[in-house]
């Protein structure tokens, strides 16, 4: 009996670790290599940072909206990346006829500022809808039932979009303001990374705040903790829930602009590996837990910026950029493998996680 | 009454926006190419009155009491509402160009919107057939079941016929019926509508006289001693085996070709059905191992390959499953932990990890890159090559019959009970002395086992493999459809192919609204009958278990 529970022990353990091991020796050796061969010089990792961080940023903006939904109702918004997506795709229509009339050049601010309205209402929208159709009916479903649904909305979305709107690639205007670019001794800046990156800050400083501080925040972490003693206190807990959708949305929305604004094009497609990578932010800084998603969408970031030719360069790998979504989904394997609660650690009760 | 009024004007107002939206995302224009009855209606615009139809019906059941006067005023209110929301899309156009954002929104949806007329006179037609239609629908739903089961299967056989069309005259002409008979069902385009009331009056006869029938069979059955019951069920096995022998012929080439990819989807769903169907592990990641099906047989096969093996088809063909399964068992391991969503999510991200890697510079050199496998050779039967769909199809369907006797002989067995153990809840299983590792991987490898027979089929029925191919989009479509077929259940994933394999064939000309229709149909069926098409019988015991603790409670 006792050997078999041993058996039992090593198998599953034993190749995880293997596994473990293996990822480690593979990205120290290239690491090593990679350093060795100089092939990069320290501004090169410097301009990785950057765009790394930036791109975090976006990242870490949308696994907020996971990781509050998950917070409150304990499932994977699996169509959060086609918010992200609807929003910004309506707005590049407003965005693209403001730069044919002339209207962004002249007051880019105000032009943008509405071009960010316009996503944020129309992926609300579509989180409210999403919520109210496909997840309300299902609350007291098993598990693996809303996520069926989600999985299900999420293609519907993609595909809606490229029907309604048409399937080609949609343009977003180069904003003047916004292209440019500061040079600091060798390294350059480029504008648009530094307010991709001073954005994400605000708004996560903003919702941190509105979490902590607000009424409607208390609520939701009140929801999030148990929504029949909520229910109890006199919380609405449909209200909090769908407020949290809303908050989720805006944020992936102002995320998808600065996302397109950077990229210059919109498809129906855009969201989903996003999505996925944001949702892989919020594994790594602990699913449910807020500082965890802003950590963990920077830090992935970064890691996809500075991973590729870090680690396989060195190895003599050809174009290792091309690897970067396969570094990003190792990470999500490892970390769920060695550290299911996320890289800050939040205790998760089992039936959460 | 009020109550009831609000309703269906409510209903009516949301059935009017799936309208509008099944209008402008180009359905009515795409779909109106097929001709249901020849030159009376086609497709496009019969799912526009059938939403009208439908948004009658909806708003009356189960509403108020009351006669059909009142049913149909209240179907007539909700089919009004549906199509004024529709008329005033058709004012939009016409006074605005909404055509840079919304594609769809051309001249020839406004003429199909206004049945060809004049604008006014169009958009009174209109509103006039849509308030009809609803009153109809209203009062079809007061009508007793006796009545109106016959008249529904009428008009679904009808739009089964002309969706169908194409597959029947092919199947009549190969059965040797005179010419002059398929002209006189079908027209160049669509039914004749003397036919169409011909198949109108068979489904609809053949669902009344059922009441009748039924009962007399069983009888009959009943009154039988058992060795002619043996010769009853001989008979009809024997009959269903020669239809399937001969369906190649019947069928020709190109239906053929359609039916062979059915069924690689329905060994697929097979496999897929066990890790999700019965042992509840969420697996999206699936198409990988169909992939890696495809490419051990492409990389043994191939003469341009690297591995320089240039084996024929046969021996490539089990080596190729066994490495699929030990692939299921390899990517397993880590996620035996993981649960529910995140196992969805992690698998997702292994699917995405092998497409990518066989897309990357790093492995061209040995799979190609984009380029893919080419000169895959295929099977070899004593000399004869099964180049044709035609010959596959009966290695297809050797496999599929094999894998469906497999899975039926899995279900009910030790192994199958465990898996059913684990789906409905882990740690209870365990504690009842299920090996949960055991049972995980084994129900990983048997899964990614019928998935690779049906990628190394796959491989050598194309000749050529792209990663292209292995999209994520396989995933779900084969989740997709054991989903719509009846989790669990093995007739389900038949039906389930055939309706999302299959269906999109005879609908060429609606191939882009494919995954829409898919993602649509997983949460309609989610809300709306979660034990899908073809329950499976455990299932529905459970189900109706269910209703009947919940009523007793009352």
């Amino acid at each position: 009996m006792r050997q078999r529970l041993l058996g039992r022990f090593t198998l599953t353990d034993l190749s995880a670790w293997v596994i473990g091991v293996a990822i480690v020796a593979v990205a120290l050796w290239g690491t090593v290599a990679t350093l060795q061969s100089g092939a990069y010089s320290p501004t090169d990792w410097v301009s990785f940072f950057i765009f790394g961080l930036a791109q975090g940023g976006v990242y870490a903006l949308i696994a907020l909206g996971y990781t509050l939904v998950y917070g409150v109702l304990f499932m994977i918004n699996f169509a959060h990346g086609e918010v992200f997506m609807s929003g910004t795709y309506i707005a590049s229509y407003v965005a693209n006829a403001f730069d044919h009339s002339g209207f962004m050049d002249r007051q880019p601010i105000i032009a943008l500022l509405i071009v960010f309205a316009v996503a944020v209402v129309v992926s609300c929208t579509i989180a409210v809808l999403l919520e109210r159709i496909a997840y309300r009916p299902l609350r007291r479903a098993p598990r693996l039932v809303p996520l069926i649904t989600a999985i299900g909305a999420s293609f519907f979305l993609q595909y809606a979009f490229a029907r309604l709107f048409g399937s080609g690639m949609k343009r977003y205007p180069d904003v003047k303001v916004l292209s440019g670019s500061w040079q600091v001794g060798q390294l350059k800046i480029l504008h648009m990374h530094a307010i991709m990156i001073i954005a994400a800050i605000l708004m996560m400083v903003g919702l941190y705040w509105f979490v902590k501080k607000t009424k409607t925040g208390k609520a939701i972490r009140a929801v999030a903790e148990d929504k029949d003693v909520a229910a109890l206190m006199g919380i609405d807990v449909d209200r909090v829930i769908v407020t949290t959708f809303i908050v989720g949305a805006a944020l992936a929305a102002a995320a998808g602009v600065l996302f397109a604004l950077y990229n210059k094009q919109v498809t129906h497609t855009m969201g989903f590996i996003p999505g996925l990578k944001a949702f892989t932010a919020a594994v790594l800084g602990g699913i449910g837990n807020i500082p965890g998603a802003m950590f963990g969408g920077l830090f992935l970031g970064i890691f996809e910026s500075i991973g590729p030719s870090l680690f396989f360069s060195g190895l003599g790998v050809p174009s290792p950029s091309q690897l970067k979504d396969v570094i990003a989904f190792i990470m999500l394997v490892a970390v769920l493998i060695f550290r299911p609660t996320g890289l800050l650690g939040e205790v998760l009760a089992r039936k959460k996680a | 009454m009020q109550n009831a009024v609000k309703a269906s004007s409510k209903m009516g107002l949301i059935m009017g926006l799936v309208a509008v939206f099944v209008a402008l995302a180009g359905i009515v224009e795409d779909f109106n190419q097929l001709q249901i009855i020849g030159g009376v209606i086609a497709l496009g615009q019969a799912m526009i009155l059938l939403i009208n139809f439908a948004a009658g019906y909806v708003a009356v059941r189960g509403k108020a009491r009351g006669g059909y006067l009142k049913a149909g005023l209240l179907g007539a209110g909700a089919g009004f509402f549906t199509v004024g929301v529709l008329a005033l899309l058709v004012l939009l156009i016409d006074h605005v160009n909404i055509r840079p954002v919304f594609v769809n929104a051309t001249e020839t949806l406004v003429a199909l919107l206004t049945f060809g007329r004049s604008f006014g006179v169009g958009i009174l037609l209109l509103l006039a057939v849509g308030t009809i239609l609803g009153a109809f629908g209203g009062m079809l739903s007061r009508l007793p079941p006796r009545i109106r089961a016959p008249l529904v299967a009428g008009f679904t056989g009808v739009l089964l016929f002309g969706v169908l069309q194409e597959i029947f005259t092919v199947l009549l002409s190969s059965l040797g019926l005179p010419k002059s008979f398929i002209n006189f069902l079908f027209l160049r385009k669509g039914l004749s509508p003397v036919g169409a009331l011909l198949v109108f009056v068979l489904f609809g006869g053949f669902v009344a006289a059922r009441p009748v029938v039924r009962p007399w069979m069983n009888r009959r059955l009943e009154t039988m001693h058992s060795g002619q019951r043996t010769t009853v069920r001989f008979v009809a096995t024997m009959a269903g085996v020669v239809v399937l022998l001969f369906l190649p012929h019947l069928l020709k080439l190109y239906w053929t070709d359609v039916i062979d990819n059915v069924g690689l989807f329905i060994l697929m769903g097979l496999g897929l059905n066990i890790v999700v169907g019965l042992a509840g592990l969420l697996d999206l990641g699936y198409v990988a191992f169909y992939a890696i099906g495809a490419y051990a047989v492409g990389t043994l096969t191939s003469p341009r390959s690297f591995s320089g093996a240039e084996w024929s088809f046969w021996p490539a063909w089990p080596v190729a499953f066994v490495i699929a399964a030990l692939a299921g068992v390899l990517l397993g391991i880590p996620v035996l932990r993981m649960r529910g969503d995140y196992l969805a999510i992690v698998t997702l991200g292994f699917g995405e990890i092998i497409r990518v890697l066989a897309l990357s510079d790093l492995l061209k050199p040995y799979f190609g890159g984009a380029q893919g496998i080419l000169e895959i050779s295929k099977p070899q039967i004593a000399g004869l090559t099964l180049l044709t769909s035609q010959h596959l199809y009966y290695l297809i369907l050797a496999g599929c019959l094999v894998t469906v006797f497999i899975s039926l002989r899995l279900k009910d067995s030790r192994l199958g009970r465990a898996w059913i153990a684990i789906r409905e809840d882990e740690d209870v299983a365990q504690a009842m002395g299920i090996n949960l590792v055991k049972y995980k991987l084994l129900a990983f490898a048997i899964g990614a086992l019928f998935a690779g027979v049906s990628g190394a089929i796959f491989a050598s029925k194309l000749s050529s493999i792209y990663p292209h191919s292995f999209n994520v989009i396989v995933s779900i479509n084969v989740l997709c459809l054991i989903i719509v077929g009846g989790l669990a259940s093995i007739p389900g994933v038949i039906v389930g192919a055939l309706a999302l394999v299959g269906l999109p064939e005879v609908l060429r000309f609606a191939a882009e609204y494919r995954y829409m229709v898919f993602g649509a149909a997983m949460v309609v069926m989610m809300l709306a009958r979660p034990e899908g098409l073809w329950p499976a019988a455990r299932r529905r015991r459970e189900l109706r278990a269910e209703a009947e603790t919940a009523g007793g409670g009352e």
